[in-house]
């Protein structure tokens, strides 16, 4: 009997490390590994033409040249801008998906709220630049009804950016917060008027602690997205949007700069997971509790 | 009161109409991309000059349809071979992954299901910098020590499979995982204790229990790979998938509606795709 | 019933242990259950009876002990060689599969032809009543069809012991009660070892030829369901099996089993013990009288004008009807004797007409000693 137990513990010990090799393989070649390469290399200093020398100098740059930074905590504030307008918008939206709409057109509200997700984010920025370049459906429109006298050009400034980012990153907020209010059930709302809560008390008492987990990796993940993005406000921005990526990209592709892009992009990585820890610090959520809930 | 309550009880019209004007927010863009791609004229602006089907069957210039544009159609295969393999991958390593957090027992299993968690949320360009650095490493190391020049390890088609497939897998570990974790285990049992070995319970019980989510992962996988655009930018070789191909012409002026009849079919593939995993998931909810 | 022998024994446990950690989930338990009988395990929810269950099937290992079938020992066999099958609490039918491939399951895995594999389900399929759904999908049965081509799944094997895990505990009551007779039935018509696992006494009472109660990993009594109802053999089966009033009490005198005691409230309790030489004057017992044995009477009416033999009846106490609990046949009155106790339950025959018993009510209970069984309290 003691053997036939260790052979079943053998069994089920071979199974662990066959399941492990893939999850091992995967993070550590693809994930791990180049990140601490792409440090590595940010830590690599020019000295002379095709000699490096070990140094912050990467980083030293950044600081000194104020376009970098600048550009940085921009992408960071419009990033929570971005976040904010999403939470403002798809609250509403989600609440109205997961507990007003009737059984039948929650389904049909729900999948068309994850439309864009199938749409690639190219095919959705060329449409807004149809909509909104100076030749585009709304400067015609808008010139047609007499609203406007000439052409009018809405692309290429922050508010523009602004309007596209929440497009792109909204579903990435309504779906967990359609989850989580899903979940929710409707007896404790009413218990929470029964007790003579109105409207507002209800919402701020009840439904919002209760969404919180959803509410916060929704924050979590629009953040990252839209941090991260590059398609978007290049598209939309045009030559002045100042998005980080486009640093990056530019480091990267255009100089051949990869020390200095390397470092932009850990810079980049180390400034939004500040965000996200200082934002987990103050709603006292966890990543656990949240993005990887089990 | 702001909950559903039976009938007859209905939703503030304001809120109504909130709910509205977010569903055409959504979708006007796409109806902007789509529309144009039916107009026939030179360029995707108004006014209509009436209906045609020129950008995408027409043969020659300057009407050079989708299906007569060689740049677009390489860019096509590209995207679907990439996409076909990081699907196939991403949902072998995704089914092992639910194995691995679903029924195993090991030590930081919370913390390790964390990392797991991670690709999706650091950004996408950061991806593909960091992959494209190693890789680069890599080769120059080993062609400077051996002189073997690792062609695999230079930006192109292993590399943007690779770099999709990074964050890509997270994604379909968690839907399968989701899955999984409402599979009864006793049916495993039941079959066990009827006589079947371990490998016939995994091929007859579980593994179908698990196929529908593995489609609508691998569909998924597919969509998001086909879509891709920050992490590929920076591993792209030669070949192009259809993704940089656009982003070549859209930031050149003077684009042509060739674009936005690549934009409705890729549309139509993905309402297809979407059915077909939305009628997979029907089909074992009943 | 069957051709064999009595003693023909197709399962045994000996002595059988399982430890979780410091938890002793199954704490040497030892059975044996004789060829074609029904036999179940009744005992409070982790009481140890499912790790015992799945000791048997071969899903844990126990720590100690033997498991014999057919009176070789199993402990080597893995799950899937074992010839004892299961039917799951859910069920565990496959949802992926229609009704023919679920039972059909089994006997594909032990590599019969297509042939004989159509044949055994189409037979199977006519013993348990349901001929025509081999093509059904099994989320399109009811109920109790599940229940049925869950148990054809197991016995088209043709298993030396069925096992069965509280199958009935997901349907509703009605439903429930159908399917107890049935499955008694099905027993007899298979003429197969059932082992049968349940919390509800009902269940237990009504289809089994022999009951072992399980508590805290332990068998407190193994027996007739008559004889479990009858004679208690410890105070947790008095209290398990069957409903009972129940008293804490000191021993005033001690006369071979019977023993007279008195109760904290000051009642004097006449009773009678199994074990004499457990209990002596002073020690603390639990006293069991059930339901059905107490008799009411209104207050000032005589006991004897009702009764052949007023001696019998030793105890007497005088309450009040509290209230009146109306079920049919099964109607109670609470009755209570002093404030502060704990009210007492008794039958009452409840016609509708102006002999009920009302509330307010002051009425004399009295039932025979021989009805009231004392149990000895663990000096802990």
């Amino acid at each position: 009997m003691s053997f036939k137990g260790s052979t079943r513990q053998d069994a089920k010990r071979l199974t662990l490390l066959l399941l492990f090799a893939p999850f091992t393989l995967w993070i550590l070649l693809l994930v791990v590994l180049p990140h601490i390469g792409m440090v590595v290399l940010s830590l690599r200093e020019k000295v002379a033409p095709r000699i490096y020398e070990f140094g912050f100098g990467n980083y030293i740059d950044f600081i000194q040249e104020p376009i970098y930074w600048n550009t940085l905590l921009r992408t960071g504030g419009m990033s929570l801008l971005v976040t904010v307008l999403a939470l403002l918008i798809g609250f509403p939206v989600a609440y109205y998906i997961a507990k007003l709409a009737g059984n039948r057109s929650k389904g049909a509200l729900f999948i068309l709220c994850l439309i864009p997700l199938w749409v690639s984010d190219l095919i959705r920025a060329f449409g807004w630049i149809l909509l909104l370049r100076e030749s585009g459906i709304v400067s015609t429109t808008l010139q047609k009804v007499g609203l406007a006298d000439g052409p009018v050009e809405l692309l290429y400034n922050d508010a523009t950016v602004i309007v596209g980012l929440v497009y792109t990153v909204i579903l990435f907020m309504i779906v967990p917060l359609v989850s989580t209010l899903d979940g929710m059930d409707n007896e404790m709302i009413e218990a929470g008027y029964n007790l003579g809560g109105n409207s507002f008390t209800v919402m701020r008492r009840i439904v919002i602690p209760y969404a919180m987990p959803g509410i916060v990796a929704g924050c979590i993940v629009v953040f990252m997205l839209t941090a991260g993005s590059y398609l978007t406000p290049i598209l939309l921005g045009g030559k002045n949007s100042s998005w980080f990526t486009e640093q990056i990209y530019d480091q990267f592709i255009r100089r051949y700069n990869w020390e200095s892009g390397a470092a932009f992009g850990f810079l980049l990585l180390a400034f939004t997971s500040l965000v996200i820890w200082i934002g987990l610090k103050l709603s006292g959520q966890t990543l656990s509790s949240t993005v990887a809930k089990s | 009161m702001l909950i559903k309550t039976g009938s007859g009880h209905s939703s503030p019209f304001l809120y109504k109409l909130f709910v509205l004007a977010f569903f055409i927010f959504l979708a006007a863009p796409l109806v902007a991309a789509g529309v144009f791609a039916f107009n026939d004229s030179l360029f995707p602006v108004l006014p209509w000059q009436g209906f045609t089907l020129d950008w995408f069957f027409n043969d020659t210039e300057p009407k050079l349809g989708m299906f007569h544009d060689r740049r677009l159609l390489s860019g096509l295969k590209y995207s679907f071979i990439i996409a076909s393999m990081v699907a196939g991958l991403s949902v072998l390593v995704g089914t092992c992954n639910a194995f691995l957090f679903v029924r195993c027992d090991f030590p930081a299993k919370n913390f390790f299901y964390i990392v797991m968690v991670l690709p999706l949320v650091i950004p996408g360009v950061i991806m593909g910098i960091s992959i494209l650095v190693l890789a680069s490493n890599i080769a120059n190391g080993v062609e400077s020590g051996t002189g073997l020049e690792l062609e695999f390890l230079r930006p192109g088609l292993t590399l943007v499979v690779l770099g999709q497939f990074s964050f890509i897998t997270t994604i379909t570990s968690l839907v399968i995982t989701a899955r999984l974790k409402k599979f009864d285990i006793s049916l495993e049992e039941a079959a066990l204790n009827l006589g079947a070995s371990r490998w016939r319970v995994l091929r007859t019980v579980t593994l179908p229990y698990l196929r529908p989510a593995m489609i609508a992962a691998a569909i998924v996988a597919f969509l998001v790979s086909f879509e891709n655009f920050n992490t590929t930018l920076f591993l792209v070789g030669s070949e192009s998938p259809l993704t940089i191909t656009m982003y070549d012409r859209i930031s050149k002026a003077g684009s042509t509606p060739v674009l936005n009849a690549v934009s409705v079919f890729l549309m139509a593939g993905s309402a297809l795709l979407a059915l077909v995993s939305l009628l997979v998931q029907r089909d074992d909810r009943s | 019933m069957s051709g064999k022998q009595p003693f023909d024994v197709d399962l045994e446990c000996l002595d059988l242990s399982k430890h979780f950690g410091d938890v002793r989930a199954v704490d040497s338990v030892s059975l044996s259950i004789p060829q074609g009988s029904f036999f179940s395990i009744l005992g409070p929810s982790g009481c140890g009876k499912t790790t015992l269950m799945r000791m048997i099937a071969g899903f844990e290992d126990p720590t100690s002990g033997d498991i014999q079938i057919k009176g070789r020992s199993v402990l080597g066999t893995p799950p899937n060689k074992r010839n004892v099958k299961m039917v799951f609490q859910h069920l565990a039918l496959f949802p992926m599969m229609n009704v023919y491939d679920n039972i059909a399951y089994g006997l594909r895995c032990a590599g019969f032809s297509n042939r004989e594999i159509g044949a055994k389900v189409a037979d199977v399929l006519e013993r348990v009543a349901l001929p025509d759904v081999a093509k059904r999908d099994v989320h399109q049965l009811s109920g109790g069809q599940k229940q049925r081509i869950a148990i054809a799944r197991c016995m088209v094997l043709d298993p030396d012991v069925l096992l069965l895990d509280e199958p009935l505990g997901a349907l509703d009551l009605k439903l429930r009660e159908a399917m107890k007779i049935e499955l008694k039935l099905l027993q007899s018509q298979f003429n197969t070892t059932f082992v049968y696992i349940t919390h509800d006494q009902s269940e237990a009472l009504v289809m089994s030829d022999q009951i072992a109660v399980m508590n805290q990993g332990r068998f407190e009594q193994i027996g007739s369901p008559q004889h479990l109802y009858q004679q208690p053999a410890t105070a947790f089966v008095a209290g398990f099996v069957g409903d009972a009033n129940r008293w804490e009490a000191t021993v005033t005198n001690c006369e071979e089993s019977q023993l007279g005691t008195m109760t904290g409230a000051g009642h004097s309790i006449t009773g009678h013990t199994q074990n004499p030489s457990v209990a002596g004057v002073g020690d603390k017992v639990s006293i069991y009288v059930r339901p059905e044995f107490i008799r009411v009477n209104r207050s000032g009416e005589s006991t004897g004008s009702s009764t052949a033999d007023t001696a019998e009846f030793h105890n007497e106490l005088a309450g009040q009807v509290d209230s009146v609990l109306f079920n049919g046949a099964n109607s109670r009155l609470l009755i209570r004797t002093d404030e502060h106790q704990a009210l007492i339950e008794a039958d009452a025959n409840l016609t509708g007409g102006l002999d009920d018993f009302k509330e307010g009510e002051n009425v004399t209970l009295s039932w025979s000693s021989l009805q009231t069984r004392c149990f000895p309290v663990p000096a802990s």
